[in-house]
């Protein structure tokens, strides 16, 4: 008897990470991406690994996912990280005030820290403005947004897993209000083809509203761009955040020789149509040299735009631009949101959480498949990204 | 002056069922910071949804867009419209089998780089000059940071020699370099035995393009220099004492 067969749409971080683990857990996978593998906004945030500490405040739940998923991915991904850590960075007396709630926080959310003062913090990150009051130092630390993810696909290729990126979910299948398959178009030679499925999982980020409406269901997603900002030199070795809520311009990550500036937050209706404002990018250059001084005279690298998917209620809440909405992730059972069968949706999150994601998504797969196997992601090593590319023709 | 520009861009066109490759020509909008990505992007979306490319971090630190443009290996995503001229040429990389239109497999560039077994972070840059007599303490040990390769495949495409798929080529070759430099751990001796061969170091020519192309100011071109040099210098004390052995003096 085969095991059972799932879809999984989407060849972002979380859709890697799900393919890795739904066949560790036995079952079969196909995953498909309409172009190549992370090319939506997997590939391109910041590449911070988050410590949790930027949610300890406002956004708990989120935290407490951050630090934990932190502390696993050093553990399955060694050697995929700039082990460099974070300040947070206080530069007004609001900002001072805000530290106590700050250290409460992260303490409260299991997130380590060090207080450092002005000149251990200087001594530290030279790069620092000399201006600041206090800065915190937590585990933070740098990610190669597409590198790390490809470990996830590269383990899911080698245990069985079919990856098939430049294919392209163009319609699905249904008998009555369940989905039973894809139809598909491979995009490198224009052939169209069905697949058949026992689930689909729509990891589609800021654009499973599209392929959710296929399915006749909705979900509760506001893609939400943001600007960020790529700048000659290493400016810092560190990642430097502001102390205070999260706002705009408030975070340099370096990596390799590069310092990225974020971010800025909108929210649009198409997430593949993204602007790139240049007030936006005049604002990373604002707020990120009063962190970090060299910022102002940096030249620029690139400048783009990246879609989160945000959870929150569909046309509620826009006015502040997203920055309100939770950052956790949620899994849809579109059998009790919608009555259609075969079909789950995961949002939301953030690329630090990627597999504590797909953990919830597989869970409940499985529980839909009665399938009955516990999740190893968290102990499973997994392969160089190497083996992505070396490990196609095999 | 102000209105709206716009280019015409010639692209290389071929799919797996095609019996030869063609040029499709694209009128499209460029502003000051369109990129030659975006351009592509926006084809996709208005004017041939079956153009296909490679794409991920926008801002050049994946490597995944390298592609030929009027004839040079660059990046799209960080390279701006503004002063190509008028066409532009879209070419995938050379050397490499396309896939389809822009898209190459990269196989070939990571089964190269595999068998030196290059690890992906580095020591980081210590912190720089400060004036405070402050101690940094436990916080700066052991700080690490990616290799500045990103395994774009330009060094490979711009190379005269790496057509010939056994030239191990210059972006393995300056990953050797570095595992010398910086071993972590890894097997010097082996990675030694891969750059002293025919189709190792000494397979260079000197043309440089590679250290030319490099996005990521790797130089491969001056690792090959330094990876040869040491490689004599490994060498030369064992002919020394070989001739020592066979020549009693």
């Amino acid at each position: 008897m085969d095991a059972p067969h799932v879809i999984v749409v989407g060849g972002g971080g979380t859709g890697g990470a799900l393919a890795h683990d739904l066949v560790l857990r036995g079952l079969r996978v196909t995953l498909v991406e309409r172009g190549e593998l992370t090319s939506g906004t997997t590939g391109r945030h910041h590449g911070l690994l988050h410590s949790g500490a930027r949610y300890a405040v406002n956004d708990p739940e989120s935290a407490v996912e951050c630090i934990a998923e932190n502390r696993i991915l050093r553990r399955i991904a060694p050697g995929s990280f700039e082990e460099n850590g974070g300040l947070f960075v206080a530069l007004t007396d609001e900002d001072m005030d805000y530290r106590h709630s700050f250290l409460a926080g992260c303490a409260a959310c299991g997130i380590p820290t060090q207080e450092l003062n002005a000149a251990e913090a200087l001594a530290v990150e030279p790069g620092l403005t000399p201006a600041l009051k206090a800065a915190v130092w937590v585990p933070d630390a740098t990610m190669d947004a597409m590198r790390l993810p490809l470990r996830f696909f590269a383990t899911a290729q080698r245990n069985g897993a079919q990856l098939r990126p430049f294919t392209e979910v163009t319609g699905l299948l249904t008998a009555g209000r369940a989905v039973t398959g894809v139809t598909l178009r491979d995009n490198l030679t224009g052939a169209e083809a069905e697949l058949a499925a026992d689930l689909v999982v729509n990891a589609t980020g800021p654009w499973c509203e599209r392929l959710a409406a296929m399915a006749g269901a909705t979900v509760p997603v506001q893609p939400s761009p943001g600007v960020l900002l790529a700048l000659v030199g290493r400016l810092c070795n560190l990642v430097v955040n502001r102390l205070h809520r999260a706002g705009d311009g408030d975070i340099v990550v370096p990596q390799r020789r590069l310092s990225i500036v974020g971010t800025s937050a909108w929210t649009v209706e198409d997430p593949d149509d993204l602007d790139v404002p240049d007030e936006h990018v005049q604002a990373m250059y604002r707020e990120g040299a009063k962190l970090v001084p060299a910022v102002a005279s940096a030249a620029e690298r690139a400048a783009w735009s990246a879609a989160r998917p945000l959870i929150g209620a569909i046309g509620g809440a826009g006015g502040g631009g997203g920055r309100e909405l939770s950052r956790t992730f949620k899994c849809f059972d579109h059998a009790v949101t919608d009555g259609v069968e075969g079909f789950v949706t995961i949002t939301g999150g953030k690329a630090t959480t990627l597999r504590a994601m797909a953990e919830a998504t597989a869970d409940l797969v499985c529980a839909k498949l009665g399938v009955d196997a516990p999740c190893r992601t968290h102990e499973v090593v997994l392969a160089p990204h190497t083996a992505y590319f070396t490990g196609r023709a095999a | 002056m102000s209105s709206p520009r716009t280019v015409l861009l010639k692209v290389f066109r071929y799919g797996p069922d095609d019996a030869a490759p063609r040029y499709d020509q694209f009128r499209v909008p460029a502003g000051p910071r369109t990129t030659v990505l975006d351009a592509l992007l926006a084809i996709r979306r208005r004017q041939d949804p079956s153009l296909t490319v490679r794409h991920s971090c926008l801002h050049g630190s994946c490597g995944t867009c390298g592609m030929r443009v009027n004839g040079r290996e660059v990046l799209a995503c960080v390279t701006r419209l503004d002063g190509l001229g008028d066409p532009v040429v879209v070419e995938p990389l050379a050397g490499a089998a396309v896939a389809g239109d822009l898209v190459v497999d990269m196989e070939h560039v990571y089964r190269r780089l595999e068998p030196v077994g290059r690890p992906l972070v580095r020591a980081s840059e210590r912190a720089g000059k400060n004036d405070t007599k402050a101690d940094p303490g436990p916080l700066l040990e052991d700080l690490e940071r990616f290799e500045d390769c990103i395994e774009c495949g330009l060094c490979l495409s711009a190379c005269p020699v790496a057509g010939d798929p056994r030239f191990l080529g210059p972006a393995a070759l300056a990953a050797a370099e570095r595992v010398l430099e910086e071993p972590r751990g890894t097997d010097g001796r082996a990675v030694l035995g891969l750059v002293d061969d025919a189709h190792g170091a000494w397979r260079c020519h000197l043309a440089f393009e590679c250290s030319a192309v490099c996005p990521a100011g790797v130089d491969p071109g001056g690792a090959i220099m330094r990876l040869r040099r040491r490689v004599l210098a490994d060498r030369l004390p064992r002919l020394v004492g070989r001739y020592h052995q066979e020549v009693p003096s």
